[in-house]
């Protein structure tokens, strides 16, 4: 995973709540078999309305999205992050995130920032008069920086320091092999196997 | 102080807990598919890792499986060459695959719990959201993404904060032509699509504790989209009359110390939840969707609501854009909304006694001139019980489409699909817009309103159909 530690960059006032995952990225998209090539997929019903706030050209190349509540509802889809990645975002802001889509952009190195809705109206505000208006997104300080804004965000240490080190949750695990070998050496007998009978 | 059901699940899991981490929990059931794995797979391959425990993982194909010609290759190459690469990725890592045309092939989270493997107590994965369905047996299972189908592959086990808990209480007695797919539809629209987000839910009450194992998977299923990860029932008699014999429950004394175990997993009298919501099942109806999130629901009797009569500006707003996609006005009733296909399916509804509900619904009537009813089992396990119980030929003889097994219309990977401007009534789980197809219109239903909608072709419940048994409609919730 790439590290996060601070990003500043143009950001996109998306005014809509309940942004589900098959809007980030429609099931048709998911046959695909790697991590990449997903940017075009990205919101793509409605980048098909040339009013889309994406297909703007003053958004183009913005790396921050600014969305309404409830972002990420739905599938469990990783895509839907990837795809927000591959298309250029480094951060996601919002008053509230479904858990799925919270975990999976955490474990990407997409930074997904928890502020009060009134925050969020308030950098809707701004990006939307100034479309060139930089927002920062300080890992390192947990904070959200803008003209007229300043809020400081919460996020668990440990989720903070994997990010911070770009560490991979898998090596940490094997570290505690121990622990999980001891764990199974005590699992009761009755427990469900999958070997075919 | 007493511990919640999914509080004891929790802790008999822990493989390590340190301060400043999150719990590292293990995981007994792995259930994999082609959607989320391929990636996962590759991660593996490159960092030269092995599954670690190939007897806790199983796959199946469900998401891209077409629903006719199953026996010739699939049309789609795209469908195809992902379904060839779990092929390619179980044989080479080794795990248990049921590919189409398998007798155990369905959708993943039907193939669990019908091969036994789904046990109270446990802990169940899967890159799929709608595992919380695997809650109705006292498990605690949840959606993963692809990294952490990766971990689980890779480890057995994930860290995860513990979550808190929120008790979902239905007293009294589910109406007469009530079902548990118009109690979830209900509980949704009362919490909102983000009322459990952070919560694991618990299902329980008299009205809960009488539900058959197949309608509490349809109330579990749908605890994401009230936006927790997982949703539980205390297991009970009905719980094990259900799994006592299936292919892999334990046997013998292996069961007994099983069941003694099950036993346990209840919710201490004296536990506490971090919130709780009850609901008097008696004010319940057949409930449907309207809008384009599962929270935009109402009561059948009831109309198209008008957005300006929410205070809340982003649900204001959240509701004209439903309206203005959905082709609906305010006002409107949701009886006289025509649709032009009906899908009866899915791991929401796609079990035997979803089938047999519908069915019983459409037995000597037809499907209205102009509409397509899809009936599309969970499993090609409850596809051969529904022929061998000849729900098939009551489909086909009404003029609906009896297929192979499959996710199908639920999201349209494969060819079953809503064309731009379709409006379905379907017994899925989810009304996104495009959901079903690009364009396409969905209002969720149980089996019974998708039955009677086919053969009405508007919204309707079977109380509607002339010939039925007058069941009074309490006024809605």
């Amino acid at each position: 995973m790439e590290a996060f530690t601070t990003h500043t960059g143009r950001a996109v006032p998306l005014r809509r709540s309940n942004v589900d995952t098959d809007q980030i990225i429609p099931a048709h998209w998911l046959k695909k078999v790697t991590r990449d090539g997903f940017e075009d997929g990205l919101f793509e019903a409605w980048r098909k309305n040339p009013d889309f706030v994406l297909n703007r050209p003053v958004y183009q190349g913005a790396t921050v999205l600014v969305a309404g509540p409830d972002f990420g509802t739905g599938s469990s889809r990783e895509h839907a992050v990837w795809a927000l990645q591959n298309y250029g975002f480094k951060a996601v802001v919002s008053s509230r995130f479904a858990d799925i889509f919270r975990g999976n952009s955490l474990k990407n190195g997409l930074l997904t920032v928890v502020l009060d809705q009134k925050v969020v109206d308030a950098l809707w505000e701004l990006t939307e008069q100034d479309p060139n208006a930089p927002v920062t997104v300080d890992l390192q300080d947990r904070q959200v920086r803008a003209e007229g804004v300043t809020a400081d965000f919460e996020l668990d240490e440990n989720a903070r320091w994997r990010l911070l080190n770009g560490l991979d949750d898998i090596s940490i695990t094997l570290r505690n092999e121990d622990d999980i070998a001891a764990y199974e050496a005590a699992r009761p007998s009755y427990k469900p196997s999958t070997v075919q009978l | 102080m007493g511990r919640t059901l999914a509080e004891k699940v929790w802790d008999d899991h822990v493989v390590r807990r340190a301060q400043g981490e999150p719990d590292l929990l293990f995981i007994d059931l792995h259930l994999l598919h082609e959607v989320t794995s391929p990636q996962a797979f590759d991660g593996l391959r490159q960092n030269g890792r092995p599954v670690r425990r190939l007897d806790l993982t199983i796959a199946t194909e469900d998401h891209n499986t077409p629903t006719l010609d199953i026996d010739k290759p699939i049309a789609d190459p795209v469908s195809r060459a992902q379904l060839e690469t779990l092929r390619k990725n179980c044989a080479e890592f080794g795990v248990r695959l049921h590919p189409l045309g398998d007798v155990e092939q369905g959708v993943v989270h039907v193939v669990g719990p019908q091969l036994g493997l789904t046990q109270p107590g446990t802990t169940v994965v899967c890159g799929d959201s709608h595992t919380s369905t695997h809650g109705a047996f006292g498990a605690l299972a949840f959606g993963i993404g692809t990294s952490q189908v990766e971990h689980v592959l890779a480890t057995q086990t994930l860290p995860m904060s513990r979550p808190k808990t929120m008790a979902v209480t239905v007293d009294g007695e589910l109406p007469e032509g009530v079902t548990a797919k118009d109690l979830i539809l209900a509980i949704i629209a009362r919490i909102g699509t983000g009322g459990g987000q952070g919560y694991v839910l618990e299902y329980r009450g008299p009205a809960v504790e009488k539900l058959s194992m197949e309608a509490r998977m349809t109330i579990c299923n749908m605890s994401i989209e009230a936006g927790a990860r997982a949703g539980m029932i205390a297991p009970d008699e009905t719980t094990f009359d259900y799994l006592r014999g299936r292919a892999h429950a334990p046997e013998g004394e292996e069961w007994d110390a099983a069941v003694a175990y099950w036993k346990t997993l209840r919710t201490d009298e004296d536990a506490e939840f971090d919130a709780e919501v009850v609901i008097d099942a008696a004010e319940l109806a057949p409930f449907v969707t309207w809008g384009t999130n599962p929270g935009q629901g109402a009561p059948l009797s009831a109309h198209v609501p008008d957005p300006a009569s929410y205070e809340d500006a982003s649900e204001r707003f959240a509701a004209e854009k439903a309206l203005e996609y959905m082709g609906l006005t305010a006002g409107q009733a949701l009886r006289d909304i025509r649709v032009d296909t009906v899908f009866v399916g899915s791991c929401t509804n796609g079990r035997i006694e979803d089938l047999r509900a519908a069915a019983e619904v459409v037995t000597g009537r037809r499907v209205a001139e102009g509409v397509r009813m899809l009936v599309v089992p969970g499993s090609a396990r409850v596809g051969l019980q529904a022929v061998d119980e000849g729900l098939d030929r009551v489909f086909k003889e009404a003029g609906a489409e009896w297929r192979h097994a499959g996710c199908s219309m639920c999201l349209g990977m494969n060819p079953d699909q809503l064309a731009p401007g379709e409006r379905s009534a379907s017994t899925s789980n989810r009304n996104f817009e495009g959901r079903q197809g690009k364009g396409g219109r969905t209002h969720l239903v149980s089996p019974q309103v998708a039955a009677a909608t086919a053969v009405l072709g508007h919204l309707a419940s079977p109380a509607d159909l002339s010939g039925a048994p007058a069941v009074p409609e309490p006024s809605g919730v």
